[in-house]
């Protein structure tokens, strides 16, 4: 584990489940979620765009809500369960959602996907059908400068379709 | 973006947070949702010596009903307002604005109580506060106080707050039957802050008269607070509103909109004489 330079007293010892895996170690009390996550864990499918809660590409999971990663500190984070891109990918639970990006090319450089797939998750989760509009509300505190979103929000509301209309 | 360096302590309770904040001091900041706070340290807005941590505390969150009152709890989340049912059914008001703060992962995040202790002039919460009239009630280490929303906001990001003290629940007045509220935001994108915001409440008359108006603006003004020239101008005024002059000389006296780039004072207030109208006479449609 690298920490630059070591000042206990401006350090937190935390212990916290990532992506079903126990994590226990110090870290600088000023290191936000994201950072730690990319930096210390090597988890790097958490991206950081504008690192002050704009963008939304630094979306991540803790105890089952999603939230910016920069606008959390790595020390409050004591005793949860944080999921990353990298968790619920493996755990298969966003692979409708992946296809629907795939197959209709919803992700072009790919830096804003991670926090659309959790943004968009959340919301499908819910379990009701939405119009297209609330899909835009909902993504609309997520970021893309490739697409123009309209792919986006049509392989979301196809990934709605079929999880809750059907 | 990385904040100064600071040490993290996380209160277990309100006595022990009052402990660190007064041995700390003027070092200190309050760590509540940390939306626009640590967003603010990233910038090096504020350097502080130590974050003091209150999501630890047991009991200062929830909505709950007491007499003629919603009491909001301090560290309530923004997604737990949005979804609950005694907002939206006593306090319409800030069930509708609500929607306007923030992106769904700040509101996952974000807390009533931050929002007012944060007192950003384009903040919404706030102006809703003021509006209902609604109580802050404040603790420290030498006991708890209350102060009305009028008398908290002080300035720009200044409020009624001494060091060492805490928002510890904010009571609101059931909104009453007789009363409607307004409420809109122009921003320059959808979810961005607002250049021009109104949050109000107000009750007509058989006549379709106003009989009562407790307009508050944000955005345009340093602090949220009753505009209470604008509002005594609109009673006995029927809906909907012919004649804006009076109104607009009024809101001169309540408004102190600053020029900020891309936009001159002027612009902001023709923008709230613009709101006003829109939203009294929408009251038009939705009349009994």
């Amino acid at each position: 584990m690298r920490m630059s330079s070591r000042e206990p007293e401006f350090e937190v010892a935390v212990s916290m489940v990532v992506n079903g895996e126990p994590v226990s170690c110090r870290v600088s009390a000023r290191q936000h979620l994201a950072d730690f996550l990319r930096e210390e864990l090597s988890l790097t499918g958490t991206h950081l765009g504008c690192e002050h809660g704009v963008c939304g590409a630094c979306a991540v999971r803790v105890d089952g809500q999603v939230v910016r990663g920069c606008l959390m500190l790595a020390a409050q984070v004591h005793g949860c369960q944080v999921e990353t891109i990298e968790g619920l990918s493996d755990a298969g639970v966003l692979a409708d959602l992946q296809e629907e990006f795939l197959r209709r090319n919803a992700a072009q450089c790919g830096f804003c996907t991670a926090g659309m797939l959790l943004t968009s998750h959340e919301l499908i989760e819910q379990g009701r059908c939405v119009s297209r509009s609330d899909i835009r509300e909902v993504l609309s505190g997520n970021l893309c400068r490739c697409t123009g979103y309209q792919a986006i929000v049509d392989a979301v509301e196809a990934a709605m379709t079929k999880k809750v209309g059907s | 973006m990385k904040p100064s360096r600071f040490k993290y302590v996380k209160p277990a309770s309100l006595d022990e947070a009052f402990g660190l904040l007064e041995q700390y001091g003027d070092g200190a900041c309050v760590l509540a949702g940390g939306q626009s706070l640590l967003a603010g340290l990233g910038m090096r807005l504020a350097t502080p010596e130590v974050l003091v941590d209150i999501n630890g505390i047991e009991g200062l969150a929830g909505i709950s009903l007491q007499g003629g009152e919603v009491v909001i709890g301090a560290l309530t989340r923004h997604v737990d307002v949005l979804s609950s049912r005694a907002i939206c059914r006593y306090l319409p008001l800030v069930a509708e604005a609500i929607t306007h703060v923030g992106h769904t992962a700040v509101r996952n995040r974000g807390t009533f109580g931050g929002s007012l202790a944060y007192a950003d002039p384009a903040a919404e919460l706030p102006a809703c506060a003021v509006a209902y009239g609604a109580t802050i009630v404040i603790g420290g280490g030498s006991g708890r106080r209350s102060v009305s929303a009028n008398d908290f906001f002080l300035g720009i990001m200044e409020t009624a707050l001494q060091p060492g003290e805490l928002i510890l629940e904010i009571r609101f007045p059931m909104q009453r039957d007789t009363q409607r509220h307004v409420f809109a935001e122009l921003s320059r994108r959808h979810g961005d802050f607002a250049l021009v915001g109104l949050a109000g409440l107000v009750s007509l008359d058989d006549n379709r008269r106003l009989a009562d108006a407790r307009l508050v603006y944000f955005g345009c003004v340093s602090h949220p607070r009753l505009a209470s020239a604008t509002s005594a101008s609109l009673i006995g005024r029927p809906i909907p509103l012919e004649d804006l002059d009076e109104i607009k000389r009024c809101m001169l006296q309540d408004l102190d909109p600053g020029d900020s780039p891309g936009m001159r004072s002027e612009t902001k207030l023709a923008l709230a004489a613009v709101v006003t109208r829109r939203q009294l006479n929408a009251l038009r449609e939705t009349c009994a």
